[in-house]
């Protein structure tokens, strides 16, 4: 989040899309609660069913899965067209005044300039911004022609020409305009289902913040997997990031782009690198072209590209500091400057290891072996069956776990006869874990605090501690390379693994590592403060590229001081009545609550709105200041302009993302799902994300509607269940008992299915069979013009389970129906939106 | 709220006056439900249950979210999902936490012939005695809200006690602790009617629901229990909701004016018996079937 979960309580008007907050993060969701209540917030709710959160909306639009671009493309539009704009803010704290390149073009045929059709990928040099200056009323292209000489790699011009008039066509702003005026509400409905004059009522609500030139009022927006679990997932939240920032929403309390994250922890995993092509704290991963230190650094670390006149902070301008630091954390006395600091102990990433990229390999009998711990990794990804099939190809595969899941019991699936048993040749290890409450350390949430808890109770019997067990075996690892040497035993030799009790590290100590520590004494020239040797540092700005620091994670830097664990600390003040909340726990970075709230005022360095005054600069003291900690370069002055997005080279927040930074384009568009009923309506013959990433073995097969798979399918949460763990848990399988496919009351008549009918639900690549929900939460949509039928599934089950284990059902778990398809930025599967067709069983 | 609060105001089936009612007046609790802000997410079910201990029990799909048809003997707290059309077409889903009412006038005690099964105490908490319950379930037909519920392992009734445990010790209900949106509010009576109206009123004046409302029916003497609802001209569409709930006539002639009826009855019958006896004597067994084989 950009945001916290409090700071909803801020908001003016909310646009829930792409999540399910009611249901799926409830406590979170007295927030939204609280903004109706005491603010009269309006919420619109955008979800292919009715959900409980759309019980508590305002507005509810029901969306077809996967049409969420189009829908957000038509508010950008209707936001342009209606002058309902932060024109300030616009103009100052994003790139719509820059310039973009003569060659760049916008996909009205469905690609952007560059497209290799052979390749499928883009040679992204024109998404780049003109190199000049001031350039308002010269309509001619200055760009010279790009040299034919081999082409150094493309990167940001330092000096951006632009136009302040924001009237130059090849303006970002203008060029914004072209791309979403297709994006009209007519093809809105063609694409999403949601007739005109609902559209339009939404977008009129949604920026009626920006009515008659208002700045005060604030509009948040909140999605969850519902937008990431797409082939365009990445760019759905670039759409929402900007609306938010033409609307001028980002860095303001009650405002945002805000991800709900659906499992405890699972913002520390990603902030800890739980991502193959990412480091701690999101630098990036090294890669084979990488050869040394510098040749790294030179590559991730950005350099300014702004007008002349700005001024911008590029704070990824500190790579390095951040990047030596965590080499001293890994690696401790072996990283040294005449070796490089270690920088060739990194593994270097020569291809994608995704999830669903690891299993095809996997598959494919290239991983032979499986860790699986906090995860139930054959019902988590796409086609359960190929998953399965994986395992079974599998030498060994460990399972840290509380309960007998599918992954450890994969060899009995539904449908394995014994005969196929005895063939299985993977050996299984089933280690008893400790569950949540039996272990100490912190969760990350959604907002970015760190929050530390304590063990309740300890691990029952021979259940052990997830980092016991991980302790057991990297030190056992060890041992065989100091024994028996290796190809390359220096890395796993040198990793740093100095704890107390290194069998068993405990995880304050792991803590106090990833927060960092000084080397050598240290000093602040400005403040005279020192850090002597050994000591906790207080904050990222310490750290050194000389060896003198050391961290493990430079976002966490500040969580586990000197003055002790702060991501413990309980303090309930929120002196600005804002939700800040400033000494509860520890947020990152630098316990900011709200990311970019410079933005949150206006140039002069005043808020935009008195009543919610977040920070401010104040003129005597020479300092930004405030409520909440200013993400800003705290001495520089208003009249300096620089720009608020400190982690952009530009300084400005992205309406037009140059180079590389996204897949598909600087601009997000529209694409199909891979699995979709209509060709797309905005250019038929590039229906799907071009540069999508698909699988190529037997299992890996796409329907069409050709097949007679016709009917739209989504899979979601219940707010009874919570994954694939409830279910061993009587209280959660008594209030919803069984597996269900939602179905609406239209598709019930047409199919003659009744409430309670058991059916079967089959996509291209397996068969999901449970009892049918008929609702008229859901109803048929209208699709480029053809009636559509559009249904959910519940993930929560599987083959283990009380009612399972008990012999009563055989449950088959719903990503057997899902495909192996990923969106080319993050990765992420195509769980959402694709075809099915439904029979009576 | 204090131990005060759990003197005893009325009592079923007992004779003559309640001890020490009416001497003083406690601080009257009610429980708060904003159905507009209730996310049905079962947080108060499960609350229900572990902070009473009640066993669980299969349940089985019944084309909704809802865990079962209606309350149970072993489960006191139930949200009822109901999709309900406007008249402008939308779609609303009605979730309403359905529990007892702890009504001021309670029909189950009113109908309750063992003595002192049902107590009603100062603070408006109506709440059954299992030890006294004899089983007969009258007070199964003297409730308007279809609660108490029998258990036909226990043979006795149970329902919704508001916690009066937790209440006792200052703590606010089980469920109330439980919410995480915020919609359930715990509090003096006054406290509590305010509240609603104050949010009745909002959500007629900012969200367009011109017949929102606050449900405390007097048909029962109001209740312990109120509900700020969307539409409080039709409450029956919150799954079942009674529109102008009354103790059933039979169950109010019977306990009250007929009273002395039933009372004439026993009289009349006793007096029978010793009639008889006085005429006929002692009643004998006919000889054939004394010691008679099938």
């Amino acid at each position: 989040m950009t945001n916290g979960w409090i700071d909803i309580k801020n908001t003016d008007m909310m646009l829930i899309m792409g999540g399910n907050p009611a249901e799926n993060h409830p406590c979170g969701f007295k927030w939204a609660i609280e903004a109706k209540r005491n603010r009269n917030a309006k919420m619109i709710v955008v979800d292919p069913r009715f959900t409980r959160t759309a019980a508590t909306a305002d507005l509810f639009l029901q969306i077809r899965a996967g049409a969420d671009i189009a829908f957000l493309g038509g508010l950008v539009n209707y936001a342009i067209q209606n002058n309902r704009l932060a024109k300030e803010y616009l103009l100052n704290y994003t790139n719509a005044s820059f310039l973009v390149k003569e060659g760049f073009q916008l996909p009205e045929n469905g690609l952007y300039s560059g497209f290799d059709p052979a390749t499928q990928t883009y040679d992204k040099s024109t998404w780049n911004y003109q190199e000049g200056g001031n350039m308002a009323g010269k309509a001619a292209p200055i760009d010279r022609p790009a040299a034919t000489a081999a082409p150094a790699p493309a990167v940001l011009p330092p000096n951006v020409a632009y136009d302040l008039a924001l009237e130059h066509p090849r303006c970002v702003f203008q060029l914004l305009k072209k791309q979403y005026a297709r994006y009209t509400p007519e093809t809105v409905e063609r694409i999403t289902g949601i007739p005109k004059d609902q559209f339009l009522k939404a977008a009129d609500l949604f920026t009626s913040i920006r009515k008659d030139g208002d700045t005060k009022k604030v509009a948040s927006v909140i999605y969850a997997v519902g937008w990431t679990q797409h082939t365009v997932g990445t760019q759905i939240i670039r759409t929402a990031a900007i609306l938010q920032l033409m609307l001028g929403n980002v860095g303001r309390a009650g405002g945002g782009v805000n991800a709900l994250r659906g499992h405890s922890n699972i913002q520390g995993a990603t902030d800890m690198a739980g991502v193959f092509d990412l480091l701690p704290g999101y630098l990036k991963m090294p890669r084979p072209e990488d050869t040394d230190l510098a040749a790294y650094l030179k590559r991730v670390t950005p350099t300014v590209s702004k007008p002349g006149p700005w001024d911008s902070f590029s704070y990824w301008s500190n790579t390095p500091k951040f990047a030596v630091s965590l080499l001293k954390a890994l690696y401790g006395p072996a990283a040294t400057k005449q070796d490089d600091w270690a920088f060739h102990y990194l593994p270097k990433i020569d291809r994608q290891y995704s999830w669903t990229q690891l299993w095809d390999r996997m598959y494919r009998g290239e991983v032979k072996g499986l860790l699986s711990f906090g995860m139930n990794g054959v019902m988590i990804g796409p086609d359960t069956k190929k998953n399965i099939a994986a395992l079974k190809k599998a030498e060994w595969l460990v399972v840290g776990e509380l309960y007998p899941d599918e992954t450890s019991e994969f060899w009995r699936a539904p449908g394995t006869t014994t005969e196929q048993m005895r063939q299985i040749q993977t050996t299984v290890y089933r280690l008893p874990c400790a569950g949540f409450a039996e272990k100490d350390g912190s969760f990350t949430n959604s907002a970015r605090w760190l929050q530390w808890k304590n063990a309740a109770l300890p691990p029952p019997g021979d259940a052990r501690l997830d980092q016991d067990i991980l302790a057991q075996i990297f030190l056992r690892v060890r041992d065989l390379y100091k024994k028996e040497g290796g190809k390359f035993p220096d890395p796993i030799l040198n990793a740093a693994w100095s704890y107390t009790d290194p069998q068993h590290p405990s995880l304050s100590e792991v803590t106090k590592e990833i927060n960092g520590k000084a080397l050598a004494d240290l000093k602040d020239e400005k403040t005279g403060q020192e850090i002597k040797t050994g000591q906790q540092l207080p904050g990222f700005a310490w750290l050194k590229d000389d060896g003198t620091t050391a961290a493990g994670n430079w976002i966490y830097c500040g969580a586990w001081t000197e003055a002790g664990p702060q991501l413990a600390r309980r303090g309930t003040e929120d002196p600005s009545g804002l939700g800040i909340y400033p000494n509860w726990a520890w947020s990152w970075p630098a316990n900011r609550r709200v990311l970019y709230n410079r933005a949150s005022c206006d140039v002069e360095g005043k808020p935009w709105d008195p009543s919610r005054k977040q920070v401010w600069w104040n003129e005597a003291a020479g300092r930004w200041v405030g409520n909440d900690v200013p993400d800003f370069k705290a001495d520089s002055p208003p009249k300096d302009h620089m720009g608020p997005f400190i982690m952009n080279p530009e300084g400005v927040g992205r309406i037009f993302a140059p180079l590389a930074a996204f897949a598909e384009g600087p601009f997000p568009e529209h694409y199909e799902p891979m699995e979709s009923p209509v060709k797309n309506p905005l250019h038929p013959n590039q229906s799907n994300n071009p540069v999508v990433k698909k699988f190529t073995t037997a299992e890996d097969v796409y329907g069409t509607v050709e097949q007679g798979f016709t009917v739209i399918c989504t899979t979601y949460r219940l707010t009874e269940h919570y994954h694939y763990w409830t279910k061993h848990n009587p209280m959660n399988v008594e209030t919803v008992p069984e597996p269900f496919v939602e179905i609406s009351a239209d598709m019930a008549k047409d199919y003659g299915i009744e409430g309670g009918e058991t059916i079967k639900v089959t996509s291209a690549r397996g068969t999901y069979i449970a009892k049918a929900f008929v609702t008229r939460r859901i109803k048929a949509m209208l699709i480029d013009g053809k009636k559509m039928h559009q249904i959910g599934i519940p993930i929560h089950w599987g083959y283990r389970g009380i009612a399972e284990d008990a012999g009563k059902t055989a449950n088959t778990p719903a990503n057997l129906l899902t495909p192996t398809v990923i969106d080319p930025n993050a990765f992420t599967p195509e769980f959402k939106g694709f075809l099915v067709k439904v029979e009576k069983a | 709220m204090s131990q005060a609060t759990l003197e005893i105001r009325a009592i079923s089936g007992h004779a003559g006056s309640v001890p020490g009612a009416g001497v003083k007046r406690e601080l009257e609790v009610c429980k708060l439900i904003d159905t507009t802000t209730c996310i049905g997410c079962k947080a108060c079910e499960v609350a229900c249950l572990e902070w009473n201990g009640l066993t669980f029990s299969e349940t089985t799909f019944q084309n909704s979210y809802q865990t079962m048809p209606e309350t149970a003997w072993n489960y006191w707290n139930l949200i009822k999902f109901n999709e309900h059309e406007r008249d402008d077409g939308s779609l609303m889903l009605l979730m309403r936490k359905d529990q007892c009412m702890h009504c001021e006038e309670p029909g189950c005690l009113a109908a309750c012939p063992a003595d002192g099964a049902i107590v009603q105490y100062a603070n408006g908490i109506v709440d059954f005695q299992q030890d006294r319950c004899i089983g007969c379930g009258y007070c199964i037909t003297g409730c308007p809200f279809n609660i108490p519920k029998f258990s036909p392992q226990a043979r006795k009734v149970f329902k919704c006690t508001l916690c009066a445990d937790r209440v006792t010790q200052g703590l606010e209900p089980a469920c109330i602790k439980s919410c995480p949106t915020g919609c359930l509010h715990f509090g003096t009576k006054a406290e509590m009617k305010e509240l609603a109206d104050h949010r009745a009123t909002q959500l007629r004046e900012h969200s367009g629901f011109a017949k929102a409302g606050v449900y405390d029916p007097s048909g029962v003497g109001g209740t312990h229990v109120i509900y700020v609802l969307h539409d409080a001209s039709d409450p029956e569409v919150y799954g079942g909701l009674p529109a102008d709930p009354h103790v059933p006539w039979t169950v109010q002639l019977w306990k009250k004016p007929l009273k002395w009826l039933g009372n004439l009855a026993i009289v009349a019958g006793v007096a029978g018996v010793f009639i008889h006896y006085l005429r006929y004597g002692p009643k004998t067994v006919p000889e054939d079937l004394q010691g008679g084989k099938p």
